[in-house]
């Protein structure tokens, strides 16, 4: 995309949050995920399997630095320094770009076993929507992969497919959600499954003068229908859990499970309350946190030494 | 006897007017969002330009995307049964049509008759059309035709791992930060379309004689990484977007009004599979 827009309806807002009822000086072991994916990262810090600090960054073009940038926005208000870490795990698309960690791991396994850790043990199939991809995936009551399927190769269905249409309605993108539903009936579907050839057909409904809350309803709606294909060839088992961007979208989320006929596991994201708390979790933290968790328990086995530096 | 041929596609519309085998005169312009009143439009600019009044001319076939939407149309023929004619017109030799438009990439197996013997086309993903061409160009900031020239002086090729436009626009992007030549860039862009293109190809079989044609067969860049593909032998007509015009055109001639012609689609798979 070329950045010469003033208005940018795809940015989505970067958070970050310290745990304010975590001395991390007392715990065993301090562990970070560090999860660089191509157009958001996040870094995860725990303390004992415990969830102390987290932010959810924009990856830049440029993404060696996207790695530190994330860290050290986890830790900007946290007294806790990069060389306090026992070990850093990176995962994610840019997963060779984090120096600070000591060694990586996939993404789907770092999904599973954060979406385990978001959700509870009773998680079986995760979706988690990247801003590049699409991943569904079966787990068990540990959060250990069983099988999975991931489109990265086509926009459709990921999280650019949302930032691409945001841009062309000139809405922003945390918005389209809610406005979905405020229609007078649910409209017909985007045909198109190519984004670039449903953007043309937004562009001719737009000059047909359809409300653009029929609009954004109907591109909702053909997301959803492409996850569900997805995740109907992989089967779908209860409980579901959504992880990622996507997450935060009920317009997409709510038709999803009327699709699939499943309903997904409850996140505090739709909670107001939650979100002035500072929330306990934002959904595209998942690869961060199984990271970090895995670092975890290879250090309480003994598998790898501590890299603390001080 | 004066017959005309009118291709009504995704970016473009194309109008001919012929007599006898001759071509009167030709006309394109953009197809916008009301197709059925560029169409109108654009017919009555080729009509002025041949000097002559709708009564004259015998019979209208209409093609492309949104031919149905012709009303002044006698017959309505699929593109690719409008290409294999137009192709077979003009370079008799042929036996296999590569079209590439905005929205389509197709590939027809031709009889020396003019006839479709085989057709398959990608008209569901973005990449492997013309679309993918000017999304590019956007994204190195320059027209269309400076990029394809651009890339003729590219020497090597860069991977271009992105089997998306969209995903495509944001390599590209990378790429430029990268400080990677833009003269290669815009090579490997070409190579991208060229690969996707000749793997539809392939479906119906490269026999030759092969020939481009559609808009995208203007763009040399495009053409260079096509032939490194399959094959140093692809011809490309002059006037190559106006061979669904063309073909039309013929039909009409022969007083061909419909034709069916059935298509191999191609999906595009996506998905990985894996455990753990």
């Amino acid at each position: 995309m070329v950045e010469a827009k003033k208005v940018e309806y795809w940015r989505w807002p970067e958070t970050a949050w310290v745990n304010p009822d975590i001395g991390w000086r007392k715990g065993k072991f301090v562990t970070a995920g560090v999860d660089v994916g191509s157009v958001s990262s996040q870094a995860v810090v725990m303390v004992d399997g415990q969830l102390y600090a987290y932010s959810n960054t924009r990856t830049g073009s440029d993404s060696p630095d996207s790695a530190w940038k994330c860290i050290n926005m986890a830790l900007e208000k946290s007294d806790l320094k990069v060389d306090n870490i026992d070990y850093c795990i990176g995962t994610g698309y840019g997963r060779v770009n984090v120096p600070m960690a000591q060694q990586t791991i996939t993404e789907i396994a770092c999904h599973a076993r954060g979406a385990n850790f978001m959700y509870g043990p009773e998680i079986r199939t995760v979706m988690d929507m990247g801003g590049q991809d699409c991943k569904a995936i079966r787990c068990d009551d540990r959060g250990k992969v069983l099988k999975f399927m991931m489109n990265d190769k086509c926009a459709a269905g990921t999280g650019r497919g949302m930032e691409v249409f945001a841009d062309l309605i000139r809405v922003p993108v945390w918005e389209i959600g809610p406005r979905s539903f405020q229609v007078d009936k649910e409209p017909e579907m985007i045909s198109s499954t190519c984004v670039v050839f449903a953007k043309s057909e937004v562009v001719g409904l737009l000059q047909e003068g359809r409300p653009e809350n029929e609009i954004m309803a109907a591109y909702c709606a053909a997301m959803a229908h492409r996850i569900a294909e997805l995740l109907n060839r992989l089967g779908v088992e209860d409980k579901f859990a959504i992880t990622g961007g996507i997450a935060k979208n009920e317009g997409v989320v709510k038709r999803l499970e009327k699709e699939l006929g499943v309903k997904t596991v409850e996140t505090g994201w739709h909670d107001p309350n939650m979100r002035d708390k500072g929330l306990p979790f934002d959904t595209q933290i998942a690869g961060g946190i199984g990271a970090a968790l895995f670092a975890n328990a290879m250090l309480e086995r003994g598998k790898v030494k501590s890299a603390r530096k001080a | 006897m004066i017959v005309a041929g009118i291709d009504v596609g995704g970016k473009n519309v194309h109008a001919i007017i012929a007599k006898n085998g001759t071509i009167l005169a030709k006309a394109e312009a953009p197809s916008g969002i009301k197709k059925a009143e560029a169409a109108e439009q654009l017919y009555e600019e080729v009509l002025k330009q041949a000097g002559l009044k709708r009564e004259d001319v015998a019979r209208v076939v209409a093609t492309g995307s949104s031919g149905q939407r012709v009303t002044f149309a006698d017959g309505v023929i699929p593109d690719a049964a409008a290409d294999a004619r137009g192709v077979i017109k003009l370079i008799p030799s042929a036996r296999t049509v590569i079209d590439v438009g905005a929205e389509e990439g197709r590939a027809i197996k031709v009889s020396p008759e003019g006839k479709v013997l085989d057709f398959a086309i990608n008209e569901k993903c973005a990449a492997g059309t013309g679309t993918f061409v000017d999304t590019m160009a956007r994204a190195l900031e320059m027209p269309v035709e400076e990029m394809a020239k651009l890339s003729l002086q590219s020497t090597r090729s860069i991977p271009m791992n992105a089997q998306c436009a969209v995903f495509g626009e944001s390599e590209v992007v990378s790429l430029i930060h990268q400080k990677m030549p833009k003269h290669d860039i815009a090579r490997a862009v070409h190579d991208a379309i060229a690969g996707r293109i000749s793997s539809v190809a392939r479906i119906v079989g490269l026999e030759d004689d092969i020939v481009m044609v559609g808009g995208v067969a203007k763009n040399v860049g495009f053409v260079e990484s096509l032939r490194r593909d399959i094959g140093a032998g692809v011809k490309v007509p002059d006037d190559p977007e106006y061979i669904g015009a063309l073909g039309a055109a013929a039909a009409a001639a022969a007083g061909v009004l419909e034709e069916k012609v059935e298509a191999k689609v191609v999906e595009k798979e996506v998905v990985e599979e894996g455990e753990a």
